[in-house]
């Protein structure tokens, strides 16, 4: 790990180069001008009504266990495998925090909610753990994990219901300092302070860029490739348990169905915020944009007028045409 | 992280030669291994309820794995090439609807409808997987959730008349031949799925879609129009799954949105059951067929012991998870 830090200290050292940055950040600063780009078409399509921080709050509201699930996703993904349990872990952690928080103070569902970031990573590690020990690829262990999850799910809540005091659901849906900085943001941005950057330029985060690009050279390079496998599963599942703790305060309910609707809108958000499917390339910066990009779609069909099913199609077309621009792009870069 | 220990050492003691000959027989066959797996659960079925199996039970039994199975045929093709469809659901569903908001203008016209959503879902998905080499996992997910908003935003449009299943279709679905034990779906799936085996085994194209999931780069250098390949293989799964709508449809003798999407999962689960490869290159129609008989007959099984929706699911999970288990360490010893 020596040269690494004596590489990136030359590299500081240069100074800053625009080309540079142009080239390593381009995608994602490309999904962080769309962001914006739909944030003033949703003021627009709200027209004669001002844009207030009302709005603001409610686009991040609307987006927040999405763009936690996009966070866990990337994480996987960018370690050369793909959960498709991921949605599902969500609602689990959802129903769990519902059933558990009704009618108890605020300090008593902080304390829930902490035991339940323990729980997500204890889920995470099983799956990862599972894909290690039986060999078998990555999309069929969670797609049978994801029956699995889903009846653990339906098992700790039948119907939806459940309940979370108001303390706890205003951490998701309030705001901080000012009115315009809503505190799903505050927590998305401490998460991934607190949560993924200590790891990204340390040991822990090379590896999983390592494993992900090569899984073969990693090993002779010395890393440990089963258990950073299993670690990343680990840090997905942390990130889905904040997902279902976003879902169960921006709710104030807990559902058991609403798993595969987040796990797809998750690889989407992935692929969309610049994640290579292969593995090894990408960040968790620019899908956070992306998740709020996938759910900015159709809530501006909704004050068009039009009917917001339309939203699903351009959300299908957007990935599918992203993917498709970066694939020629990669094309050109190589020839 | 106790997974940490990964490597778990070979068996380094040698067992008894014949025995481990009969175990590499029979691990080299997964069909047999299928087999036994399903005359299992059948005689678990048979306990749990006495008086279980009959002409009727195997007729219901056929009935409800055809729309399964012609699912699953598809996906067994497009991964034969190391690709996934997930949007199989969506062009079944939209199919199916359509068809039967067609019914009023004949049957012949509503099916051929039906085909033709089948053609075009599969011809975009080809296009994009085979000419734009975009991530097949990707493209079909863009396409299932466009594929769905605008069946559900057109909803309307496509419905003249009144919305019906048609006999033909009912009859196919769910008619029964000789005493009720062969339902009249099978007219149709036989032949198909003896089209699918033998084109698999002997024809040209059958051959090439193992040679591209093998390996991809050595069939584009050895002249093979990989692109081709795979436009023609997203096409087929396609219209099987549009084939598959119609069945269900017939079934369940009601169209709705969402009438297909609950099969999405299995259709993969039946493939991976049946002993095909998600890298592509190993496996076949046949383990499908049995993995989808084997799904539904499980499903049966836990609906005898009254197990509830979640527990039945758990279930679920676990034995596609066990069943994938022993096909990757039995490819890794043979």
């Amino acid at each position: 790990m020596t040269t690494v830090d004596e590489a990136s200290t030359t590299v500081g050292r240069r100074g800053f180069d625009a080309r540079r940055v142009a080239i390593r950040h381009g995608w994602t600063i490309g999904v962080y001008v769309l962001l914006v780009l739909l944030v003033i078409g949703y003021a627009w399509a709200l027209a004669p009504v001002a844009f207030t921080s009302f709005d603001l709050g409610s686009i991040v509201i609307g987006a927040l266990p999405l763009v936690f699930a996009a966070m866990a996703q990337s994480v996987i993904v960018i370690s050369g495998g793909i959960d498709l349990s991921l949605g599902v872990m969500v609602a689990v952690i959802n129903v769990i925090a519902a059933s558990l928080m009704e009618h108890q103070s605020f300090a008593t569902s902080l304390l829930i909610a902490f035991g339940l970031m323990v729980v997500g990573v204890v889920i995470g590690a099983i799956n990862g753990g599972l894909v290690v020990l039986t060999g078998v690829p990555d999309i069929v262990v969670t797609l049978a994990m994801s029956f699995v999850w889903g009846g653990v799910a339906l098992v700790i809540m039948r119907t939806p219901g459940g309940g979370a005091p108001n303390a706890f659901q205003s951490l998701g849906t309030g705001t901080f300092i000012s009115a315009w900085i809503p505190s799903g943001a505050v927590i998305i941005a401490l998460v991934l302070a607190a949560a993924w950057l200590p790891l990204r330029w340390r040991r822990p985060g090379f590896a999983i860029f390592a494993i992900g690009s090569n899984r073969d050279r990693a090993y002779l390079s010395g890393v440990n490739v089963a258990q950073t496998r299993v670690m990343a599963y680990a840090i997905g599942g942390f990130f889905a348990a904040m997902g279902g703790l976003a879902a169960t305060a921006t709710t104030g309910i807990g559902t058991p169905y609403a798993g595969n609707f987040i796990t797809l809108n998750s690889v989407a958000a992935v692929v969309l915020g610049g994640v290579s499917l292969a593995g090894g390339k990408g960040g968790v910066v620019g899908p956070v944009a992306a998740a709020l990009c996938l759910t900015l779609v159709p809530s501006i069909m909704v004050f068009q007028g039009i009917d917001p099913n339309y939203g699903q199609v351009i959300q299908g077309a957007l990935i599918v045409v992203v993917v498709m621009i970066g694939g020629l792009l990669l094309l050109r870069e190589r020839s | 992280m106790s997974a940490a220990t990964t490597t778990t050492p070979e068996e380094l003691e040698p067992r008894p030669n014949r025995a481990r000959a009969a175990s590499l027989w029979i691990l080299d066959r997964p069909l047999i291994m299928l087999g036994v797996i399903l005359v299992l659960l059948l005689i678990a079925c048979q306990i749990a309820s006495p008086g279980y199996m009959s002409a009727e039970r195997i007729g219901t039994i056929l009935q409800f794995s055809a729309p399964l199975a012609f699912l699953a045929a598809g996906q067994t093709l497009v991964m034969l090439t190391a690709g996934i469809d997930l949007s199989v659901a969506a062009t079944a569903t939209a199919a199916a609807y359509i068809m039967a908001g067609q019914a009023s203008r004949g049957t012949a016209t509503a099916l051929g409808i039906a085909i033709l959503v089948g053609l075009i879902v599969g011809l975009i998905n080809g296009v994009g997987i085979g000419v734009f080499r975009v991530n097949p996992l990707i493209m079909t997910l863009g396409m299932a959730s466009i594929v769905s908003g605008y069946l559900t935003v057109s909803a309307q449009s496509f419905v003249t008349g009144v919305p019906l299943v048609p006999d033909f279709v009912r009859e196919l679905a769910v008619g029964n031949l000789i005493g009720a034990a062969i339902p009249k779906s099978l007219l149709l799936w036989a032949p198909v799925a003896a089209l699918i085996l033998l084109g698999l085994r002997y024809s040209g194209y059958g051959r090439t879609l193992y040679a591209v999931g093998d390996n991809p780069v050595a069939c584009r250098l050895a002249g093979v129009r990989v692109w081709q390949v795979l436009l023609v293989t997203y096409i087929l799964c396609s219209v099987l799954a549009a084939i598959g709508g119609v069945l269900y449809v017939g079934v369940v003798n009601a169209a709705d949105l969402q009438l297909v999407s609950p099969y999405l999962l299995p259709s993969v689960a039946a493939v991976v059951i049946g002993g095909t490869s998600i890298f592509g290159g190993i496996g076949g129609y046949s383990g499908t067929i049995l993995g989808a008989i084997i799904l539904v007959v499980l499903d049966s099984l836990l609906t005898l012991l009254n197990a509830s929706q979640a527990f039945k699911q758990i279930l679920y999970g676990f034995i596609i998870l066990a069943l994938a288990w022993l096909y990757a360490t039995s490819t890794k010893r043979v």
